[in-house]
């Protein structure tokens, strides 16, 4: 499949991969996807006090779209309000690393994922 | 060595130089038509063709009057199946064949199936290989065709054509196998085999592309083949069609080769193979063997590297020409129906890898390859959340995944 530089170099060379700790208070993880389709992206964020994302990392079993769009979001999430962050479609994602049709389900989880993570994180709060 | 590496020889191979030599004269000065009786354009042409015929006939054990030419394996594994089908309609609408046969001869029972025949897929164990006495016990007095392919193009599982072959003509129920991948690799004997037709290619044999044969046994018993294609009554009114002589003739040096040459290359290719097999297994944790050790074609490794995509994988061996049994890498999205077929669990065909390996590999090769994999497997599984789990000893099983 001939897919886009930007694809390539994510795929390369992925920005923010990793593992946050789970238990903290401030940290958000999501896992979506299932081993039979071929795809799990983890995403985590790390929030501050202000409700910034300061922090973000993942770990994607997948192909190279699937690592693409998650090492993308990871990039996009830092900085960002988690209203802002909530705000990312998938679409955009599709577009920015120019998806093939069949690879837009790729994306779709990504966007899954930042919501997973976020609702993670809320739930920890209200449940302090 | 040469970058990229071509190790994907079970979806086509290289033709051999010796074989494009053979061929050349006959696109230029023997260029006749071998249907010309009376002149010697046509003549010259019908002797090369002939020849031919007899080389590819050596190769299995046939008379040349046994082979039909044709477009290539996907039309014999057609024109077997439907021709038999409508031949010997009259004497019964059952056919037996298996999951893992390749998609010419799936579609085509298929096909079959909606115009009324009745088909039976055979079981299989979970390394893909048919039980002769499953044969035995699905033969029904309306039974008129058995279809098992020889060699699994996908996992290389050798079938045990000869005791299954033996079932057949004692219950006399015509066989057909599916050669392309074992002819001019491993022993073929259609006698010693049982076999009434039997499906051949070129082009997985260092021949050209757009050639095939389908061998149509002519004595004990004299099988008959309906026509898919009419015309003007060429091979034995089997297949209509002028002859691509210079496509034959490369057909026939790559059949003469691959017999010169069997004894020595199945050794070497069998070495090349445990090497590269026993090299990922010493250096990869959780890589898995599809299909079976033993009855194995001897240039087949297909491996499942568990936490890692396969679609991934391939891109990160850029400089490798594999292929995967993931379904990011199919148009269907679909995991490889033949490692579905033998009960392994999607993670895993999702994981799959198929090496090739052909006569032109060396073992300079085979080692970059190796050390490829191990360095890429390793580099996904750093990206891969499941990986991560594992080694934490969550069971992957026990988690509440969202599919999707």
């Amino acid at each position: 499949m001939a897919y886009s530089n930007d694809v390539i170099d994510h795929y390369e060379n992925p920005r923010n991969v990793g593992t946050l700790d789970k238990a903290d208070q401030n940290v958000g993880t999501g896992l979506v996807g299932a081993p039979a389709c071929g795809d799990v992206m983890r995403l985590q964020i790390r929030v501050n006090d202000d409700g910034v994302i300061e922090d973000a990392r993942f770990k994607t079993y997948g192909c190279g779209s699937a690592i693409a769009s998650s090492s993308l979001v990871t990039e996009w999430v830092k900085g960002r309000t988690l209203s802002e962050a909530m705000d990312i479609k998938n679409i955009e994602i599709a577009e920015h690393l120019a998806l093939p049709p069949v690879k837009i389900h790729c994306s779709v989880l990504a966007e899954d994922a930042i919501r997973a993570a976020i609702a993670d994180y809320k739930q920890k709060k209200e449940a302090k | 060595m040469k970058l990229p590496i071509y190790m994907d020889n079970h979806a086509t191979t290289a033709c051999d130089p010796r074989v494009v030599e053979a061929m050349l004269p006959y696109l230029t000065e023997h260029f006749g038509n071998a249907a010309s009786r009376n002149h010697s354009f046509g003549w010259t042409a019908e002797q090369a063709v002939d020849k031919a015929r007899a080389q590819i006939a050596a190769l299995i054990g046939a008379s040349a009057r046994e082979i039909v030419f044709t477009s290539g394996a996907t039309e014999s594994d057609n024109a077997a199946l439907k021709g038999v089908a409508e031949f010997y309609a009259s004497r019964g609408k059952h056919i037996i064949t298996q999951a893992t046969e390749h998609k010419a001869v799936i579609d085509s029972a298929r096909a079959l199936e909606r115009q009324g025949y009745e088909i039976t897929w055979l079981p299989l164990d979970t390394e893909g290989l048919v039980k002769p006495e499953d044969v035995a016990a699905a033969i029904r007095p309306d039974t008129i065709l058995v279809s098992v392919m020889h060699g699994n193009n996908e996992i290389g599982t050798v079938q045990p054509i000869a005791e299954i072959g033996a079932v057949c003509k004692a219950r006399k129920v015509l066989f057909h196998t599916d050669a392309v991948q074992t002819a001019g690799k491993l022993p073929i004997d259609v006698e010693a085999m049982g076999v009434d037709l039997l499906s051949l290619s070129a082009h997985k044999m260092y021949g050209p592309k757009g050639i095939g044969a389908l061998y149509v046994r002519r004595k004990q018993p004299r099988v008959r083949v309906a026509p898919l294609i009419h015309g003007g009554g060429h091979e034995r009114g089997m297949r209509s069609g002028t002859l691509p002589v210079h496509q034959i003739v490369g057909f026939g040096a790559a059949a003469a080769l691959a017999m010169e040459e069997m004894e020595a290359e199945t050794a070497r290719l069998i070495g090349l193979r445990e090497r590269l097999r026993e090299r990922l297994v010493a250096e990869i944790p959780e890589c898995h063997l599809n299909g079976s050790l033993e009855c194995r074609l001897p240039g087949n490794l297909n491996m499942s590297f568990a936490f890692v995509e396969g679609e991934s994988l391939l891109m990160d061996l850029k400089d490798v020409a594999v292929s995967s049994g993931s379904a990011c890498t199919s148009a269907s999205l679909e995991p490889s129906y033949v490692l579905r077929a033998l009960g392994v669990e999607d993670e895993l065909a999702h994981s799959s890898i198929r090496f090739g390996i052909g006569r032109f590999n060396t073992q300079e090769e085979i080692d970059f390859v190796a050390e490829r994999v191990i360095k890429a497997v390793s580099r996904l599984r750093a990206l891969s959340p499941l990986w991560e789990m594992h080694q934490e000893g969550i069971d992957l099983k026990s988690v509440q995944w969202t599919a999707h």
